[in-house]
């Protein structure tokens, strides 16, 4: 568990530290992978931990930016345009909760892949309020790139932390114990006296404030949000992905996850433009088939004997 | 109203065979196949260059690329979706997808975002008022033809029990000698051949781009949990029901919105009837 601390600080400090050391390209670098954690983390809550395959990341991202943009549009300020957008996100999660999470496995991850779909087919639509189809521009920030790329990373990297400390109380706490055993046998939690609804209503919200603050803190940085970006069904897939890399229902795993996944997508196949998904597809499939556990799962010294064994043969 | 409601049912019987596969292999294999938007428009694709190529009536194609995207579907399913068949949803709906993506990462390299479309000329006539172009309705009755053969052949064939058999419960099935992995991939290619079988009707019906993989397979979704998992008559039924949504949706509420009630509905459905209007309790 220290250890996890232990991890979670140096890449934290490394991340903070990279205006001083590093120029715009790290910063931004940076900026990203802060911003992954947050989302890798939040996703964790509800399927790490609860065990509910969620692929509705991409709606309460796309929500939370599209909330903040209009209201900074609106005159309000940044950080209260942030607040506000992360508090509808949470109110839209609760309810959505309420309404999904009474099915399981299948219907629940189709289901939250349709209200990306829902979402992102209305924000289109709704051209007078959202822009439509054309997108919507923010208010780039005064004060020159190298100013404003601080704050977003300053931002993105607060985020971060708030998601990791709420991520170190649920695993520790009553409500974590109880996540878990929803996650083992929900029957048998509910049997034991655990409100199974309000828990998992619960999760979901935690799992969607978040990315709701995570989306409009990006559209504030990045300055202008379309649908198809808002709401893009591969950034609902990246995110799991993420957590499953790194592993799930651990404390540092998403973080891991996010830090290697931004990592390898920037080293590696930026340079293969063309090819981009099908990278991410086998990437995906070999994650599965030969990482089942994500990487923290990796049993070192197995695969050290492993490694001398063949060197000895 | 009468127009839309023929165009509903032409609609519905293609959207019942693009479900059909999808459900099939969600009922029997308990896995979200996400690559069923991507396969279709692969054999669209296929079956328009084939026909732009060789002139050859896509009709007489349609045999040829059943075969062979049941082979696709099989081998894929034996040699890779078979080893994390019993996993949780979570990893098996993550590795269709990635799947999907290596797929539609190729088909948008080799064969190009272009709409294209099999334009066979054969006309339309009316009755009444109401067009009905010759190349929809014999797509809509070959989609028809198409999903009752497979209704008799999971009613009928020795397979097809097989496969109801394992559907009911996998375990007795396996005592009672049938080889899981064996009907398992099966049952993927045949859901691989019926995606196949829709891709070259909805190439002759509608213009093929990679772009609405993505819907048909949303479409699928909707349609399954209309009409419940793993029968044919329920993919029928649903079908049948999104199609004329669809249509009258647009009628009413314009183009844009169709596919949003389509969507919405299906939320609603979720919450109350999760099982579908014909389907079984059990497959939660």
């Amino acid at each position: 568990m220290n250890k996890s601390i232990t991890a979670f600080l140096l890449v934290f400090i490394t991340l903070a530290a990279m205006p001083f050391i590093a120029d715009n390209y790290f910063v931004k670098l940076a900026t990203f992978i802060a911003m992954y954690s947050a989302l890798a983390l939040s996703w964790n809550f509800i399927g790490g931990f609860t065990g509910y395959p969620s692929f509705a990341t991409a709606a309460f991202i796309g929500l939370g930016s599209y909330a903040g943009a209009i209201l900074q549009n609106a005159g309000i300020n940044l950080v209260t345009a942030w607040v506000f957008a992360s508090i509808i996100t949470i109110i839209f999660a609760a309810f959505l909760g309420f309404a999904i999470l009474r099915v399981k496995g299948h219907y629940f991850a189709v289901g939250s892949i349709a209200v990306v779909e829902v979402l992102r087919l209305i924000t289109s639509s709704w051209s007078s309020f959202t822009g439509g189809g054309d997108g919507l521009n923010v208010k780039i920030m005064e004060g020159g790139p190298d100013f404003a790329g601080r704050v977003f990373l300053y931002a993105m990297l607060c985020v971060m932390l708030l998601a990791f400390l709420t991520t170190l109380w649920v695993d520790r706490s009553k409500f974590g114990f109880g996540l878990k055993a929803i996650k083992q046998n929900e029957d048998a939690a509910d049997m034991v006296g655990i409100n199974v609804t309000i828990y998992k209503i619960a999760a979901f919200s935690l799992s969607a404030v978040f990315c709701g603050t995570t989306g409009a803190i990006y559209a504030s940085w990045i300055g202008y949000i379309a649908p198809v970006d808002a709401f893009s069904i591969l950034t609902t897939l990246k995110v799991p992905v993420m957590v499953l890399l790194g592993g799930e229902g651990t404390v540092f795993g998403p973080v891991l996850g996010a830090l290697v996944f931004v990592i390898l997508e920037e080293s590696v196949w930026a340079h293969f433009l063309e090819a981009n998904q099908a990278i991410l597809g086998l990437i995906i499939v070999f994650l599965i088939f030969f990482l089942p556990g994500g990487i923290l799962k990796i049993d070192y010294r197995k695969l050290l004997a492993k490694i001398r064994g063949v060197k000895g043969a | 109203m009468l127009q839309a409601l023929a165009n509903g049912l032409m609609l519905g019987g293609l959207y019942a065979c693009i479900a059909v596969g999808f459900s099939l292999v969600w009922g029997v294999l308990n896995i979200i196949n996400m690559m069923h938007g991507s396969l279709i428009i692969f054999a669209g694709y296929v079956t328009y260059f084939i026909w732009y190529g060789t002139k050859l009536s896509p009709i007489v194609l349609l045999l040829p690329v059943i075969i062979a995207l049941f082979i696709f579907g099989y081998l894929l399913q034996y040699l890779v979706i078979n080893r994390v068949v019993k996993r949780p949803v979570l990893t098996t709906l993550t590795l269709t997808f990635g799947l999907d993506m290596i797929l539609y990462n190729f088909m948008n390299s080799f064969f190009e975002a272009t709409p294209r479309r099999i334009s066979l000329n054969w006309g339309s006539f009316t009755i009444a008022d109401i067009v009905l172009p010759i190349d929809r309705l014999v797509a809509m009755a070959l989609a028809f033809i198409l999903t009752f053969v497979l209704y008799l052949l999971l009613r009928t064939s020795k397979v097809g029990r097989a496969i109801v058999a394992v559907r009911m419960d996998r375990d007795a099935a396996s005592l009672m000698g049938i080889q899981i992995p064996q009907i398992y991939a099966i049952t993927f290619g045949l859901g691989a051949a019926m995606a196949g079988a829709c891709g070259v009707l909805f190439a002759v019906a509608f213009p093929v781009t990679t772009n609405i993989s993505g819907l048909l397979l949303g479409k699928a979704f909707v349609i399954c949990v209309i009409g419940g998992l793993g029968s044919v008559p329920g993919a029928l039924i649903g079908g049948l029901a999104l199609g004329l949504i669809e249509s009258f949706g647009s009628h009413w509420f314009g183009p844009q919105n169709a596919i949003t009630i389509g969507f919405i509905l299906m939320l609603i459905l979720l919450m109350v009837r999760p099982t579908g209007l014909l389907g079984v309790k059990g497959y939660e």
